[in-house]
């Protein structure tokens, strides 16, 4: 493995036992655990570093400020965006899909307008469309997931001819699929249209260059990525940032303010209204240091041999009773495996396996995984998924493998 | 007998192996509702049958879930078939106090819920007088609760519109 093998130990929630196993976290798709040096960070912060940012004139602000721009330039070098001043700060990835859709979409988008996304995505990338499409008449168009849990690319230029935007997930939630980002971009150019990438699942998993990607907008979250909750990322082109109308007014934003209106301020801070989640900024910074530290492209070749242990160890133990969605070859996806298991009987429930798993310590996620539309498409009202990180290893995989045996008993009719 | 083992009891694997009643009637004139848990994705069905007396006289369930929710259902459909509508209400009462929530408006201001309404002597179907309790075990697990009451609460959209509280 291309990851220290004590890693972790760097993680204090990792050292707990729950029904009296050691806990096995396979749930980092729905959050991240946090690392010390995170945690230290924030607490840091508000011990030595607190004040209110942009507006103070002594030291302890200027050190506040330092340290939310400073965690700002860390993401933006991170995701090599050409500047810092286009990464903006949101609440998570679910507000950054709607910032977009809100502030870019209602200056750019009529009714009649489309805009393409796809069956595989999670609802943050669905539901401020359908609100879009309620409110002002847009079209949505779908490409679909083939059997393979791959984009079915085949219509994509008749889908995109004549949309407005193209706005698809790099890696999905459910299975893993990596998409062709660099591919869709230049689809989508050629077609005039723009191209948003909801980041959530791949910016933790694989080193990002949204510059090399094409992508015109791009989001991700702080808590997936070993930071902490509360803190999400927009990046776009400075140009189409400068274009598009303030999403929440209030403080911060604003250059000037009158009886008779006001004026806002430059990006990034146009966009961020309100006092801001500094603490949150600064465990953000410090979780991309320890990514750093970790090396990203070993983060990526340590998911893909994890991914193939795990996808062999599961089919062997289990054969015929695991499927295991999404695509084959580990390397044309990440570590997110969703799975159906089938006892003697039939299949055992998502929400049945996830309660025998916790016996174990195992914790998988049982449900719908905000992605219904591609549930339908798979047939099933909920799925089991297992979704590994950096501080996974094969006794992980191994212990995992041993639970299902347990729901196999238990429902052995 | 640990939580976990109180959770999966023998008699709910068997409801969620042999579930009771499976089936639809014909709507109308039986009434139809249906009940999704966002959390998991179970589904409940419930098919109800009135007659002019005001009496459940059939029931059919259908959906696919979990098995606390489907053994729930399953469990719920024996307990109320034959039964006038206002005691299978009182059922639902009880077995929301059984899974602790306390409602005051279910035709009553409460009391009836806190006090645990026994549940019907008269039943004489495969389901017995423990037959529900057998779920008790569900209230150690909070995240389940929303599973067990599902079908209850499709159950209550069901008997509304077959017969409206007056």
């Amino acid at each position: 493995m291309s990851l220290p093998v004590d890693i972790k130990r760097d993680f204090p929630v990792l050292q707990q036992s729950f029904h009296g196993h050691p806990v096995v976290y396979l749930d980092s798709g729905n959050t991240s655990q946090k690392p010390q040096a995170v945690i230290d960070a924030m607490a840091h912060y508000y011990e030595a570093d607190n004040a209110n940012v942009h507006r103070g004139s002594y030291e302890l602000a200027v050190r506040a400020t330092a340290a939310l721009e400073d965690a700002r330039a860390k993401v933006g070098r991170f995701i090599n965006a050409p500047a810092a001043n286009e990464i903006v700060f949101t609440k998570n990835a679910t507000e950054a899909m709607n910032l977009l859709a809100r502030s870019w979409g209602s200056a750019n988008l009529a009714a009649g307008d489309a805009v393409v996304i796809s069956e595989m995505e999670h609802h943050a990338n669905i539901v401020p469309w359908h609100m879009l499409a309620a409110e002002r008449g847009i079209e949505l168009r779908w490409i679909p997931v083939d059997g393979n849990g791959h984009l079915d690319l085949t219509d994509l230029d008749r889908l995109l001819d004549g949309a407005k935007l193209l706005s698809i997930t790099a890696m999905s939630n459910v299975l893993g699929t990596l998409n062709d980002i660099p591919r869709l971009a230049e689809a989508a150019h050629a077609a005039d249209a723009l191209l948003a990438v909801d980041a959530s699942q791949y910016v933790p998993h694989v080193a990002t260059d949204v510059q090399a990607l094409g992508a015109d907008f791009l989001v991700f979250t702080g808590h997936k990525m070993l930071g902490p909750m509360g803190i999400g990322v927009l990046w776009a082109r400075a140009e189409l940032l400068d274009a598009m109308p303030p999403f929440l007014g209030g403080g911060e934003m604003i250059l000037q303010v009158t009886k008779e209106g006001f004026t806002t301020n430059e990006i990034p801070w146009k966009f961020e209204a309100g006092t801001p989640m500094v603490a949150e900024a600064v465990g953000l910074g410090a979780a991309i240091d320890y990514l750093e530290a970790l090396g990203m492209d070993n983060v990526r070749q340590h998911e893909v041999e994890l991914t193939a242990y795990a996808m062999r160890k599961l089919t062997e133990d289990h054969g015929d009773k695991i499927t295991i969605h999404g695509p084959s070859e580990p390397s044309e996806r990440g570590g997110v495996l969703s799975f159906v298991f089938r006892g003697e009987a039939g299949e055992v429930h998502p929400h049945d396996v996830a309660q025998v798993l916790d016996q174990s310590g195992v914790c998988v996620r049982a449900g719908h995984h905000c992605a219904k539309p591609l549930m339908t498409v798979l047939g099933a009202n909920a799925t089991s998924r297992a979704s590994l990180y950096v501080y996974n290893d094969e006794s992980d995989i191994d212990t995992l493998s041993a639970a299902l045996s347990a729901a196999d008993e238990l429902f052995a009719f | 007998m640990s939580d976990f083992d109180d959770l999966y009891r023998e008699i709910i694997l068997d409801h969620y192996r042999s579930p009771r009643n499976r089936g639809e009637l014909e709507t109308p004139p039986a009434v139809r509702a249906e009940g999704f848990n966002p959390l998991c994705g179970d589904e409940i069905v419930v098919y109800i049958d009135v007659d002019d007396d005001g009496v459940i006289t059939d029931v059919a369930i259908g959906g696919q879930g979990c098995s606390i929710s489907q053994s729930s259902a399953s469990m719920m459909s024996a307990a109320i078939k034959g039964k006038p509508v206002d005691e299978a209400r009182r059922l639902i009462a009880a077995f929301k106090g059984l899974m602790s929530i306390h409602e005051t408006d279910i035709g009553g201001d409460g009391t009836e819920a806190e006090q645990g309404i026994s549940l019907s002597l008269d039943n004489t179907d495969d389901m017995s007088l423990g037959d529900l309790e057998a779920l008790k075990g569900v209230v150690k697990f909070p995240v389940r609760i929303k599973c067990a009451t599902l079908g209850w609460n499709t159950l209550a959209e069901a008997l509304d519109e077959a017969r409206p509280i007056q």
